[in-house]
């Protein structure tokens, strides 16, 4: 043979190849919530600290479709993604508009106190207990290939991340209204002249980025089983840190991004200490905006004065 | 001569309201006129007021919003405990560790990422905040996650009411001075500033260390009167409590941080059996404030012995 390996170590490598099979998952949720904050952040350089929080929203509203309406976590996952697209476009009516041209600040601590809204609004009217996420909605399956352990909840988490990364990219490159938002995006008053209707495409942004947060919010739903009205700030924080690596406002960039730092998570508590698990994300975002503030795929564009 | 005569009596009137003051609390208190619940707001008042002064300097008037002032409020009060209850050294050696320690945070901390801008320093010391507290969590010489418990209250009347009237004092002169002349300038415009040869990242990162260091200052305070410290008090949400007092009174404004410093903890006292309702008021005012009055209550202006001659029509 011209090769051998001993039994230990298949033993690491499958160790290996699981805790990357489990990291895909987690980056696919990542991923999902990391382009909402890079097409916001593109198209009117706002962070928008409620976007976590909007997949909290989402995550409750497929959780009572699936408990009230008794539906499947497909139609739970297509309710909450309209809900959410509804109240990402009224945030952005009520709170973000009225600011459009006061400094970058104001807007950031509008959006810092969104977020601070969305989560103790639903404290006080759902109470600050977590809820089990119904199992019934999603009976667990496993299947082990090669000695790999794949739940069928992985599958549905990555198959309907991609299936929705490919829509996006189709409606970003594809239509009408992608071309806008990229018009947009690039150069604000140039978009204006050319008769296209800013305000219609930054809501049309805002709906777009907070149905995938919310599909986002049902997959942590079925991820960690349980759902609470601060579940988005930490998952937030991590997805705004794979959307500044991959490089903020760039749509590719959000999506690499997601899947490296859900898989560094999965591998820091897997090796490493679980505590330091979140510890890690904002590390790695200080390494990236000390080193290469633009992120993976950005480009530096200097300043204007 | 007259001038400086008037000012002479102006600054013995001000030295004698602020002894009248904390005379008259402190008679109230040995006194027993105030009970429990009266001290614990009281202290809250005063340890929030100089929270809000010190993250004032930096986000009001150096114009850099630093969402991580709890994590400098942590290193001070940890700081301050492992002096006091593990080293067994007296209050005044804790209070100069937590200052100490506070600031060479905020210097280690502020000196790489004070070149950001905008939103992403403010995302920067807010990730840094919550790695002071991840770190604290794990260090098993202070009791990781469960804190410290059993801290003997130290933090009397007197040294409360000092300490927030030098960190105000402190704030409100470096301000007056040419040193807070070129901070102010560098939120004006920085490029200006730049241009002007004012070393704008030296500003910067004076402002942010004096800032955190009575934030470490306030950390003690707060570590030796509440009896217990673990991480989780100190997490981003205490960062934000502190930046709604200082975006409500004037971003830039002294006297609005301490009115708001005080509106906010007497807030909080009357909404204390409802937590969520509280949260949703600092919400609102938030966003109300950052519509429709962005400046804050007091904008940049100060309320002085000026404001009450306009006021009152006193002669000059």
């Amino acid at each position: 043979m011209p090769f051998t390996v001993n039994k230990g170590e298949v033993a690491i490598m499958l160790e290996f190849v699981q805790q990357l099979v489990n990291g895909l998952s987690l980056g696919a949720i990542y991923a999902l919530i990391a382009l909402g904050y890079t097409m916001v952040y593109g198209i009117i350089m706002l962070i928008n600290f409620a976007h976590g929080d909007i997949m909290m929203v989402g995550a409750f509203v497929g959780f009572y479709s699936i408990t009230l309406l008794g539906t499947n976590i497909v139609m739970a996952m297509i309710f909450a993604m309209i809900a959410c697209a509804v109240l990402g476009v009224v945030i952005e009516k009520v709170a973000y508009r009225p600011l459009r041209g006061s400094t970058r600040i104001a807007a950031l601590i509008t959006a810092i106190g969104m977020s601070l809204f969305l989560e103790y609004m639903t404290i006080f009217l759902l109470g600050p207990q977590q809820k089990v996420f119904p199992h019934s909605a999603f009976p667990l399956k496993e299947y082990n290939a090669m000695g790999l352990l794949i739940t069928n909840k992985d599958i549905f988490i990555i198959v309907s991340a991609v299936v929705l990364m490919i829509i996006l990219q189709y409606i970003i490159k594809m239509t009408k209204t992608g071309k806008a938002m990229r018009a947009v995006s690039v150069d604000r008053e140039a978009a204006v002249l050319m008769g296209i209707s800013v305000d219609k495409t930054i809501s049309i942004t805002f709906a777009i980025g907070s149905a995938l947060a919310a599909a986002a919010g049902v997959m942590v739903g079925v991820y960690y089983n349980t759902i609470n009205p601060l579940m988005g700030i930490i998952p937030g924080l991590k997805a705004f840190v794979a959307a500044v690596l991959g490089g903020i406002g760039i749509v590719p960039g959000a999506m690499v991004g997601g899947f490296v730092m859900g898989i560094l998570e999965t591998f820091v508590s897997g090796y490493g200490s679980s505590l330091y698990r979140d510890a890690v994300a904002f590390g790695v975002l200080i390494l990236i905006l000390l080193i290469k503030p633009t992120g993976l795929f950005g480009k530096d564009t200097g300043e204007k004065v | 001569m007259q001038e400086s005569k008037h000012k002479w009596i102006r600054f013995c009137g001000e030295v004698l309201i602020l002894v009248a003051l904390f005379t008259a609390v402190q008679y109230a208190i040995t006194a027993g006129l105030l009970n429990m619940y009266y001290q614990i707001n009281l202290t809250s008042m005063c340890i929030n007021i100089i929270l809000a002064v010190s993250l004032n300097l930096i986000n009001g008037f150096t114009g850099q919003l630093s969402l991580g002032h709890a994590g400098f409020m942590a290193v001070g009060a940890y700081s301050a405990v492992i002096m006091t209850q593990f080293l067994g050294q007296p209050f005044a050696i804790g209070i100069i560790a937590a200052c100490v320690a506070a600031a060479i945070a905020g210097f280690i901390i502020g000196v790489p990422t004070l070149r950001l801008k905008g939103d992403y320093l403010a995302i920067a010391t807010l990730a840094f905040g919550e790695i002071i507290r991840v770190v604290l969590m794990n260090i098993d010489y202070v009791n990781g996650p469960a804190g410290v418990v059993g801290i003997s209250k130290l933090t009397t009347w007197p040294v409360l009411y000092w300490s927030m009237i030098i960190t105000i004092l402190v704030v409100v002169n470096l301000i007056n001075s040419s040193y807070g002349r070129a901070i102010v300038s560098v939120r004006e415009d920085e490029v200006a500033a730049e241009l002007m040869g004012i070393n704008t990242t030296r500003y910067k990162v004076i402002a942010f260390v004096i800032g955190a260091m009575f934030a470490g200052l306030a950390g003690a305070l707060y570590a030796h009167f509440f009896y217990i410290i673990k991480p989780e008090t100190f997490n981003f949400l205490k960062s934000f409590d502190i930046l709604v007092m200082v975006v409500l009174g004037g971003l830039g404004s002294t006297t609005g941080a301490i009115i708001a410093a005080i509106f906010i903890t007497a807030l909080t006292a009357a909404l204390q059996s409802f937590p969520a309702i509280r949260m949703i008021l600092y919400a609102l005012i938030l966003i109300i404030v950052m519509i429709y009055r962005p400046q804050g209550l007091m904008g940049n202006k100060e309320f002085s012995r000026e404001t009450f001659n306009r006021i009152w029509g006193g002669r000059k």
